[in-house]
């Protein structure tokens, strides 16, 4: 009886991890919905998936019925059966009505979230009341720029939660496609022709300690070697931090001076090696080919390096002596020459102190 | 009745491209494999329609500039007439008139090269005059794509026809090559009206803009 | 003349299936050449879930991955289902109708040749700098930023096995409307010639689009054009509808034989006639139809804007209606039966529940909004594999087991059979239901690692554990395949004993004219309702007389071979400083034109067997 018991404990814990496990992680599973998008998606696969568990019930029966009743036990040669109306209109009738059920949401749900006609209505100023971000997929990596705020960044797409904001999305060199699980659906990046949507960021769901206001995006269409490392990350903060985040990229108008000596040494290899396509200032006014790299503005700041690595000193290193290790046909492998440990150092420290919000 | 059997006039049946089993598969297969080629076709013209005037910048020429429509519209009539002197070979054909029908394959011939020699000109025309190549841009590919798809088959079936009528010169009609006689004009007749649609579509419809 | 059987050495052997125009033979070759091509993309998939196991593993490199998952989707769809398929119609479909060959037993010979080639030539890329890595959709964008000639190889290879696809397509079209048996009416013909049937007009239909589409893809690669580039005007969407206008219908064209072959195993198996057979050839035809109307449901994210997508959506959904029609007919046919479990039927059971998982998660896929969710993620990579693995590759399975006797005239061993079954079963639903949740969790597609701390190593350890169960199950049926051929016990007309349809009167293999005398069709299931009146076999429908047959022919594969050596002229001559490529092109579409051109100049009547031989050859043919 004892062991009986123990045994029922095990499987219910075991049962138990695996629900909660059949759930993913709530940063990135689509199970977990973090906004209205992806709620709304999450309703439909419900809604989806009960009717198909209902068609899986009746076949089931059926078939296990056959399975059971109708094995061979004699020679006899059953009755040639041709067919039956009555049965073929049913099995005719039932899915169209089912199929009926799941079209009217679907169409109400695929015309919702393509309604981007906030992104139209111009304020006095030539500009959306919605908050508006141009999404530039590139091999590999995401630039994110706001029209509106005239301010760029990469890697950290920084949002507002609570409100919709709205996406223009293109790639500039092969197709992307932009996802983040949690919040929503993804949209492909084309390389002729602008893609709109929009997504809402929950404010509980995000504000959780799992989520801890960071969520996950990938990319999800093929694009080389290195597509399996084009992750991004979504910092969705409070309309108020959000403002905050803003103004305090905007008040950076040229290369912020390093502070300490080793960070100068830093800036200068930075100057003479990297700044051809890395910008260290937001602001939005040089043209895309020109931005052939990730602003790097708030480096210090970000989540990761290079979109997979951890934000750490050692890991910067690792990344800047060879980052083809680590991101294979990436575009930076090969456009400079070997780093001394001293300049690693040095790099290193710069970088990492490259920091908008005085924290 | 064998198909290499030799024939009268008297013993000619009424459709003789349909008398042996591999004269009637011949005849629905090919049939079959133009309904194919119809789709592919429809996909150049999809193509087509998808880049017309789609250029990288605007001082190149784009289809109102380049299209001369008496040129095109000689071709157009000299391709027709190929179609109907195509027919007039079929004719002779069910009435087992093996010279006449010769007679008017070659005339086709000769109508379906003079058309492509204008065809050639045409596009000689467009490289030298405009500087519109197959690699000039999207417009240009997709044009010579299309024009020139079309332009393979017609060198095809004159190819083809010619060795019908070459093959053939010497032994006169039977059921064996009957069949082969029908199908290549058939394939004619295709090539025709494909052509009249890439005049509509790809001329006329350049001219208006 | 006469080429009945005898010993003969390996040299005449060899020459017999290089010059061979009989539909048996033929599919003696799709089905060899169709399995070398499905174990080597057998081991791609093994190392694409090895790589997986574990998060950051470095089993493969990131290139190196994407080319396997390319040649993979390729090799599978091309170069195994789709031969493996046409390997099965052409032995069983002209048998069926009661035909004595294919309508153009030359292209037949023609369009196997062009398939082989094309696949060799893809395949060489291996070889020479590398395979396609874009996907085996191949999209625009990437594949002409893709550096080396990997796409090359895909483009060119692929357009000379899609010429040779074509061809069989046009073949059975013609053999069906125009070769059947006497009385074969249209309704009376087995559901495995219908779908031959369905799936041939969509070949014919949909083939032309990749061709197009291919071609462009080829001109911008190697020819300077600028369909695809965005720069120059071009644009990539293009590419996105013409795959997929091919590539849904493609689906179609796999998955419908497939359903033929299990109808006429249910109802073997259950000794009973095919629940509601007009029905199921009206769905057949239905989802055939409807196939060319959804292709867009795989452009749902492309930002083809709410109309089309709701449109394509409610068309996706759609397909399900005629599909559940042909469930429950199954469901129904085995109702009321006597249910005999050998192999194929035990594949049958198993494609039940499995295809009808692929289909329900076909519709969800289907609700456009939902699908921004499931698009490009493990979750469509479970649906496909569901449809492809628990529909195509199960009824492949099926139909070795159920056809080996007709088509090698000897029993593969029913408890190996079995096991291969349980063995794939198992492992294939390990493999792939948890895949389904992988993508819900985040798991894009396509990826050749992922990060720990994601939530996606325990799925992907359970996924490539499956896989190897699989690959047991493989292993199997080849030992089976072995040990049958080696024991070689010969069998009799009908060794499982229920057959219903033509092929089960004649002998297992049969003769090489197929029917002595072309036997008289008295309704479906015309040898069911022969044995039922209690007869031994068909009753002629003529006398016996001189049968017509075509000659062997090694232009088939010259012809073949021109292009296969036009091919590498075609992609080399692109590179800079290269001289010889131009020369080779000719040299290659000389000797093409120039057998095309032998070919048409000679004539070849074929030759006659003469009635007394047919009679003396008493152990053959239909024994009226």
């Amino acid at each position: 009886m004892k062991r009986l018991a123990k045994w029922r404990h095990l499987l219910l814990f075991s049962l138990l991890t695996l629900i909660l496990s059949a759930c993913g992680k709530p940063y990135l599973s689509a199970l977990q919905p973090s906004g209205e998008v992806a709620q709304d998606q999450y309703d439909l696969m419900v809604l989806s998936t009960s009717i198909m568990v209902g068609v899986i019930a009746v076949v089931a029966v059926i078939f296990i019925i056959v399975l059971v009743r109708f094995r061979r036990k004699d020679e006899k040669i059953p009755k040639q059966v041709e067919g039956s109306h009555a049965l073929e209109i049913i099995w005719t009738v039932i899915p169209i009505l089912l199929v009926l059920v799941l079209a009217v949401p679907t169409v109400m749900a695929t015309f919702k979230f393509a309604d981007v006609s906030a992104m139209d209505k111009k304020n006095a100023d030539g500009k959306t009341d919605a908050l508006v971000v141009n999404v530039r997929a590139n091999l590999y990596w995401w630039e994110f720029e706001y029209p509106n705020e005239e301010i760029i960044t990469s890697q950290d797409l920084v949002v507002p939660t609570g409100e919709k904001v709205y996406f223009n999305l293109i790639a500039s060199d092969v197709k992307h496609s932009f996802w983040i699980p949690a919040v929503g659906g993804k949209m492909d990046t084309n390389t002729e022709n602008v893609n709109k949507f929009w997504l809402e960021f929950d404010e509980e769901k995000s504000d959780s300690d799992e989520v801890n206001n960071v969520f996950y995006g990938k990319c999800a269409e093929l694009c080389g070697p290195s597509h399996a490392l084009m992750d991004f990350k979504v910092k969705a903060i409070s309309r108020a931090d959000f403002d905050q985040w803003v103004s305090d990229m905007q008040s950076v108008k040229e290369p912020k001076k390093a502070t300490s000596d080793l960070a100068s040494q830093g800036q200068e290899i930075f100057n003479q090696s990297c700044i051809g396509c890395h910008a260290v200032t937001p602001d939005n006014t040089t043209p895309e080919a020109a931005r052939q790299a990730p602003n790097l503005t708030n480096f210090g700041e970000r989540e990761k390096i290079a979109g997979v690595l951890d934000h750490t000193e050692q890991d910067l290193k690792n990344w800047l002596s060879d980052p083809e290790k680590y991101k294979p046909g990436n575009k930076m492998s090969g456009t400079y020459g070997e780093l001394t440990p001293d300049q690693l150092d040095a790099l290193t420290e710069y970088l990492m102190g490259l920091k908008v919000q005085g924290k | 009745m064998h198909a290499e059997e030799k024939m009268t006039l008297e013993k000619w049946p009424a459709s003789p491209e349909k008398q042996t089993l591999e004269g009637k598969n011949k005849f629905v297969g090919f049939w079959l494999f133009l309904g194919g080629e119809t789709v592919l076709f429809a996909s150049l013209f999809a193509t087509y329609l998808a880049l017309k005037d789609s250029v990288p910048n605007s001082d190149m020429p784009l289809a109102k500039d380049l299209f001369e429509i008496p040129l095109v519209f000689t071709m157009t009539m000299i391709l027709l007439t190929s179609s109907l002197t195509s027919v007039y070979a079929m004719y002779h054909m069910k009435n087992f008139n093996f010279k006449k029908m010769q007679l008017w394959l070659v005339i086709t011939v000769l109508l379906g090269l003079s058309f492509l020699g204008l065809e050639i000109y045409e596009f000689n025309h467009y490289v030298h005059e405009f500087g519109h190549t197959f690699t000039s841009s999207a417009f240009s590919s997709a044009f010579y794509t299309l024009v020139g798809f079309h332009g393979a088959h017609v060198a095809f079936g004159l190819a083809w026809i010619l060795a019908l009528v070459i093959r053939n010169n010497k032994r006169g009609l039977n059921l064996y090559n009957a069949p082969k006689f029908y199908i290549a004009s058939l394939y004619w007749h295709f090539i025709d009206v494909v052509w009249v649609f890439i005049f509509t579509v790809v001329y006329l419809m350049g001219m208006v803009g | 003349m006469s080429t009945i059987a005898q010993k003969r050495g390996f040299g005449a052997v060899l020459w017999e299936y290089l010059t061979t125009v009989d539909h048996k033979k033929i599919a003696h070759l799709y089905l060899f050449a169709g399995g070398f091509f499905f174990i080597l993309g057998g081991i791609e998939a093994m190392i694409i879930r090895i790589q997986l196991i574990k998060p950051n593993n470095d089993f493969v490199s990131a290139g190196l991955f994407n080319e396997m998952l390319t040649m993979h989707g390729t090799t599978m769809i091309f170069l195994a289902a789709m031969p493996l398929l046409l390997g099965f119609m052409n032995a069983i479909m002209p048998l069926q109708i009661g035909a004595r060959d294919v309508a153009f037993p030359f292209l037949n010979s023609l369009g196997f040749w062009l398939f082989f080639f094309g696949g060799v030539f893809l395949n060489l890329s291996w070889f020479l700098g590398g395979a396609p890595d874009a996907g085996w959709t191949s999209y625009a964008s990437l594949s002409l930023a893709s550096e080396g000639h990997g796409i090359d190889f895909y483009v060119l290879g692929l357009q000379i096995s899609g010429f040779g696809t074509l061809m069989g397509g046009i073949n059975f079209l013609v053999t069906i409307i125009n070769m059947r048996a006497p009385g074969m009416t249209y309704m009376r013909m087995p559901l495995f010639t219908w779908t031959t049937f369905v799936a041939s007009s969509l070949i014919l239909f949909a083939f032309p689009p990749l061709t197009v589409s291919i071609f462009m893809m080829m001109f911008d690669r190697l020819f300077g054009s600028n369909f695809f580039d965005a720069s120059m005007g071009g644009n990539t969407i293009i590419w996105e509808h013409f795959f997929w206008i091919f590539g849904h219908p493609e689906v179609y064209i796999l998955i419908l034989p497939a359903f033929g072959i299990f109808s006429e195993i249910f109802a073997v198996f259950s000794r009973k006639r095919l629940f509601g057979y007009s029905s199921m050839v009206f769905a057949t035809v239905l989802i055939g139809f409807l196939g060319f109307m959804v292709w867009a449901h795989h452009m749902f994210t492309t930002g083809l804007g709410p109309i089309a997508n709701a449109i394509f959506a409610v068309a996706t959904m759609a397909i399900a209606v005629p599909t559940g029609i042909k469930i429950f007919n199954w469901l129904f046919t085995l109702w009321g039966g006597s249910i005999k479990f050998t192999t194929p039927m035990l594949w049958g059971i198993g494609f039940i529940p499995s295809f009808l998982m692929g289909g329900v998660t076909g519709v969800m896929l289907g609700a456009a909004a939902a699908d921004y969710q499931y698009h490009d993620t493990y979750f469509v990579v479970a649906h496909f594999h569901y449809v492809i693995v628990g529909g195509v590759v199960f009824s492949l399975f099926a139909a070795t087991h159920y056809y080996w006797p007709k088509m090698f005239g000897t029993m593969l061993n029913e408890f190996l059979g079995k096991i291969t079954f349980v063995l794939f079963f198992i492992g294939f639903h390990l493999t792939f239901f948890i895949q389904h949740f992988l993508g819900l969790w985040g798991m894009p597609r396509r990826i050749f690692t992922y990060l720990p701390g994601q939530g996606l190593d325990t799925g992907n350890f359970v996924s490539t554990i499956g896989a190897f169960l699989m690959a047991a199950g493989v292993i199997v049926i080849l030992i089976n395949i072995i040990m049958t051929s080696v024991k070689n016990e010969k069998v009799g007309n009908d060794p499982w004993g229920d057959g219903r349809t033509l092929e089960w009167a004649i002998s297992s293999p049969p003769p090489f004219y197929n029917f002595k005398q072309l036997p008289l069709v008295r309704g479906l299931d015309a040898y069911w309702i022969e044995k039922m009146e209690g007869k031994k076999g068909m009753i002629p429908a003529e006398p016996l007389g001189d049968v017509h047959m075509p000659n062997n022919s090694f232009v088939p594969f010259v012809i073949s071979l021109g292009l296969f050596i036009a091919a590498f002229g075609v992609m080399y001559q692109a590179d800079e400083g290269n001289t010889w490529g131009i020369p080779v092109i000719i040299l290659g579409l000389a000797i093409t034109f120039g057998s095309m051109l032998a070919r048409s100049l000679r004539d070849d009547h074929g030759y006659h067997i003469h009635k007394e031989d047919l009679m003396d050859d008493n152990d053959k043919g239909v024994k009226a």
